[in-house]
């Protein structure tokens, strides 16, 4: 026996799968990249240089650049207003960058009045202009609206109807996943046609079908629920059947035989022994289980039924990129489709680098 | 010099598996695993259960300390307060102070620790499930029992991936050891050890039966731990108990043609010795003596009749249809 | 100059593990000789490393490296190949995979593939190997009934789940001596089995050996297995031999404190006896001791030279050789 006591002997299992996820270096982009949508998700308004909701006149506005020379000469940053123009051949009217109308770009600036998280109520901004100007790093939209910031607070809603939703698939999946694999027979049984039944819904038609089925003169909020509550509904029995997997197969491990043996009761072993074995293999399906989520969302509010304008997601700006000419004209518009796709990328990344090292006893 | 009850006295016990196949799982079948076992173990004695896998010593062992519910039997344990009691009709919260009394260390060291727990709250786990709720007493208690078993106390922050598979089983008798016990069943305890550490644990265990005034139920394959440490064997064959005996006689002068066998076969460090062949498992014959396929001596009452146990010296008891005096190896 | 008998020659190799937490020794400096047609009993405990040895005959070490050392074998018409040099996934370890030296694992059931039956995986190995399709079902059938298959075409059929323990040994053995290698590594392929199916298949082994004049490497922690089928037997600890004799000579005479350490820890079954147990644990793999390997546990050490210089490896007159500072002075040869 050496003396030396080295640091991984009183590696907890936590310590240990932090260890072997730091080699999956996808994964830790992943998780970085993740950690900023959900900055984004927190700060919201704040970095958004305008209100999401004001419209202007100038309409599918080409995304503004940002200069630094004006004729020639080395100024803070900047860009320039928009005028109206229209083409004398073909009376064609388009947006042009008016050059001689200077905004210089602010940092920290007054603008828009916004509450930030139901607490704070506040007007300052990451960045913006000064007020008559207007900056569009990623143009306009059909009414003149901002598209930098509709992206911004339709990440907000986006990013965490998965958390909520995840949390009632997780409380159900555990539940019912548990009595069915503990103990066994019967109710086992019972459970599991229950759950197969659920399963064999057809997924979208349903989804479509509940979310037709919410009344139109609900607030925002509440239809934010219930849509979170109908895409739970369905994603629970995943959960449910891995709980009852891993809790049948380590019912008859030793060290719970123990258990018994030393005199623990059932909920004892439930609570002590076998839940913390698979929280690792938990984390890994709640994590693959937001991206499906999201999409859901999307998908539902794509179609109409789930979230409506005034409140933006991704699902709700993908509405307006529906048509050809927002592919060859205004390509702007479907910047909300490359969120969509890094960030469940993102989550299914990090979901492989958490299984992978999920177990950190397989060596 | 008899003690006057025994500490553990078992009668016709049973356990029986239903087989199910086919598309609906319908029975088709049942296996007895245990058979109307009945043994006596007496206070601070080492009672040795052998067999070959399949036999039903794990089953009669998980049957005893209340894993596995019996089918039938009986189970009687003298406790030190309560007297006697018999286990089988005691519900789970009624045994439930009774398991400090009965414990047990098992086969495999790297499964039968949870490896999510530290070595403290592994150890600790009887004392907590029976109602000790002081956290520094049991701090101390499991400090104890660790340097019983040859472990320092600073082991108690440690995971078990910590230590080596011999280090892991002391873990284990220091579990088993934390409240106190009168009988400890040793399900295999040292099958999955080398040779070397197989040997410490084996002496471990009997420094502690000393020390602690301890009874054992030892499961094992191996005669050769079988005969160091155990005072009293029983051998058992698909399900039954064939033969029960004290070590000197059981070793010195087997009575049952299986008993024979396994000490024939059994390997020993000595080269050029000639190897003697128990031939492998069969089919088990419908009626008659279960043993009769396998058996050199078969003879006709054999397919006829089952053989009961029966005593054919003091305190041998053999099932057998013949009081063959077969000489020993 | 190795003797014409030789068939394999395992001098000073080295096997190293680079693993997160430091770098790990399994084999280290380990000198072997297997000669035609003999069985050689390879004696050590957990960690010891006789397994990532076996694994470096057939180069399958990875995530291992060889670090050091040779490994020659010698083939059945006299040419040497030197198996440490050669590309582990190139043609020529794959043709000396299986056809020259071949493996049996310690757990019957999980060696076979469960999807597919004894006769497919057989067949699969022996057609890896040259045997022509056409003859291939009736080989297969023949190497089970070789290796006392009580009814070979009817297992041939069956899947691995089918069999029992001592059963699907048998298969494993048919089909590691289907294409006749000239050496077998058994490695603990008795451990799982019960004493009855434990005799029957080292008798089968003992009896195939002699029907093929093959070499076997048995490799096993338990030392009454070993005595009953070796011609040789070699102690292994902490990644080198510490003790090789012929079998009469080591259970007889044993040399090296933990060979004896090893004879006096096992219970005998046809005698009461006293256990004197090895004191101490395994070293840690991070953690080797200075000098002799084994001196922090030895009953015998001699202090200011056992724990600090390795002993090298001295033959003793009655055919044995050991690596201990108790024996003299090394004899080269």
């Amino acid at each position: 026996m050496t003396d030396t006591a080295p640091s991984r002997y009183s590696a907890s299992q936590w310590q240990l799968m932090w260890a072997k996820f730091k080699d999956h270096k996808l994964a830790l982009v992943s998780l970085g990249v993740l950690g900023v949508f959900y900055l984004i998700a927190l700060l919201g308004p704040f970095l958004a240089p305008c209100d999401s909701w004001r419209t202007s006149q100038f309409a599918f506005a080409p995304p503004a650049r940002v200069h630094i020379f004006h004729n020639g000469r080395l100024m803070r940053p900047f860009v320039y207003g928009l005028k109206m123009t229209s083409d004398p051949g073909t009376f064609e009217r388009s947006i042009a960058p008016d050059k001689s109308t200077v905004l210089p770009v602010r940092f920290f600036a007054r603008g828009a009045e916004y509450d930030w998280l139901w607490l704070v109520h506040g007007n300052m901004h990451l960045f913006g202009v000064d007020s008559g100007g207007q900056i569009n790093l990623l143009g306009t939209d059909i009414l003149g609206r901002d598209c930098f910031s509709r992206d911004i607070v339709s990440t907000q809603i986006s990013v965490t109807v998965g958390l909520v939703g995840v949390f009632i698939t997780f409380v159900l999946g555990c539940l019912i996943g548990g009595v069915s694999g503990y103990y066994g027979g019967v109710v086992d049984n019972a459970l599991q046609r229950f759950m197969e039944f659920v399963t064999c819904l057809p997924t979208i038609p349903m989804w479509m079908a509940l979310g037709a089925a919410i009344p139109t003169q609900w607030s925002n909020l509440k239809v934010y629920f219930a849509i979170t509550v109908i895409l739970a509904l369905r994603s629970w029995t995943g959960l449910s059947r891995q709980v009852r997997s891993k809790l049948l197969q380590s019912r008859d491990e030793d060290y719970v035989i123990a258990a018994r043996v030393a005199g623990a009761s059932d909920s004892r072993i439930i609570l002590t022994h076998l839940l913390p074995g698979f929280a690792s293999y938990l984390i890994v399906s709640l994590t693959l289980e937001i991206p499906r989520m999201i999409l859901g969302e999307t998908t539902l509010s794509f179609f109409g039924l789930g979230l409506r304008p005034p409140t933006v997601s991704w699902g709700v700006l993908l509405q307006d990129a529906q048509n050809l000419a927002a592919i060859s004209v205004y390509p702007w518009l479907m910047f909300p489709a490359i969120m969509v796709v890094v960030c469940v990328l993102a989550f299914n990344f990090l979901g492989d680098g958490l299984r992978d090292a999920a177990d950190p006893y397989k060596e | 010099m008899a003690e006057p009850t025994p500490l553990l006295e078992v009668k016709n016990l049973s356990k029986s598996y239903v087989l199910r196949g086919g598309f609906f799982d319908t029975p088709n079948g049942v296996v007895q695993a245990v058979d109307r076992v009945s043994l006596s173990i007496a206070r601070g004695q080492t009672f040795g259960l052998v067999g070959e896998s399949g036999c039903g010593k794990t089953t009669t062992a998980r049957m005893i300390v209340r894993v596995v519910e019996p089918d039938g039997g009986e189970i009687a344990f003298w406790d030190d307060e309560l007297g006697r009691l018999d286990l089988c009709l005691l519900s789970g919260r009624q045994m439930r102070p009774l398991r400090r009394k009965i414990q047990m260390i098992f086969q495999d060291p790297y499964a039968s620790l949870d490896p999510r727990m530290t070595v403290l709250r592994i150890v600790g786990e009887p004392l907590r499930a029976t109602g000790c709720t002081d956290q520094r007493a049991t701090r101390e208690r499991v400090a104890e029992v660790l340097e019983m078993v040859g472990l320092r106390h600073e082991h108690m922050s440690r995971y078990p991936h910590a230590f080596s598979g011999g280090q892991r089983q002391r873990i284990g008798i220091a579990r088993a050891l934390a409240t106190e016990p009168r009988l400890v069943v040793a399900d295999e305890a040292v099958s999955a050890l080398d040779v070397s550490v197989q040997a410490q644990i084996l002496n471990l265990l009997r420094e502690l039966q000393g020390r602690l005034n301890l009874t054992y139920l030892f499961i094992a394959h191996d005669l050769g731990v079988v005969r160091y440490i155990c005072d009293v064997v029983g051998v058992m064959y698909l399900g039954r108990l064939v033969e029960v005996a004290d070590k000197a006689s059981l070793f010195r002068s087997p009575r049952h043609p299986y008993t024979e066998a396994l000490l024939a076969a059994a390997s020993r460090p000595e080269p050029g010795r000639p190897v003697v062949h128990l031939s492998a498992p069969g089919t088990v014959p419908a009626s008659g003596c279960p043993f009769l396929p396998r058996c050199r001596y078969q003879k006709d009452t054999c397919a006829r009749e089952a053989p009961e146990l029966r005593q054919v010296a003091p305190g041998h008891t053999v099932s057998c249809h013949f009081d063959l005096r077969l000489t020993g190896v | 100059m190795p003797a014409t008998d030789t068939i394999l020659d395992i001098q000073a190799l080295t096997v190293r593990f680079h693993t997160r937490q430091g770098l790990v020794s399994a084999v280290d400096g380990l000198d072997l000789v297997l000669r035609r047609g003999s069985v050689l009993g390879l004696v050590g405990e957990s960690g010891c490393g006789k397994t990532v040895m076996s694994h470096t005959l057939l180069r399958i070490e990875a995530p291992g490296r060889i670090e050091g050392g040779r490994i020659c074998f010698f083939g059945p018409d006299g040419a040497e190949v030197v198996l440490d040099a050669l590309d582990p996934g190139g043609s020529t370890i794959r043709h000396i995979r299986w056809k020259e030296i071949a493996m049996v694992f310690q757990e019957p059931m999980t060696s076979f593939g469960p999807q597919h039956t004894i006769g497919a995986q057989i067949g699969e190995a022996m057609a890896l190997h040259g045997i022509a399709s056409g003859t291939l079902q009736p080989a297969v059938v023949a190497s089970l009934q070789s290796v006392g298959m009580p009814r070979p075409e009817e297992t041939a059929r069956q899947y691995p789940h089918q069999l029992s323990g001592g059963m699907c040994q048998r298969a494993m053995i048919a089909m590691a001596l289907s294409c006749h290698p000239s050496i077998l590594i058994a490695d603990e392929p008795t451990t799982a089995l019960d004493v009855s199916t434990e005799s029957q298949i080292l008798e089968l082994l003992r009896e195939r050996q002699a029907a093929l004049g093959m070499s076997i490497l048995y490799i096993s922690h338990n030392l009454g297995v070993v005595a009953q089928i070796a011609h040789e037997v070699a102690v292994m600890y902490l990644g080198r031999i510490v003790e090789r004799a012929p079998v009469g000579v080591l259970f007889a005479a044993p040399k090296h404190p933990y060979t004896r350490a090893l004879l006096r820890s096992i219970p005998r079954v046809d005698r009461d006896c006293s256990l004197e147990a090895l004191s101490g644990n395994i070293p840690e793999p991070f953690a080797r001791p200075a000098g002799c390997s084994f001196h922090p546990r030895c009953p015998d050490r001699l202090v200011g030279i056992c724990d600090q210089v390795a002993p090298a490896l001295r033959r003793m007159d009655d055919g044995s050789e050991v690596c201990c500072h108790l024996y003299g002075e090394p004899a080269h040869g």
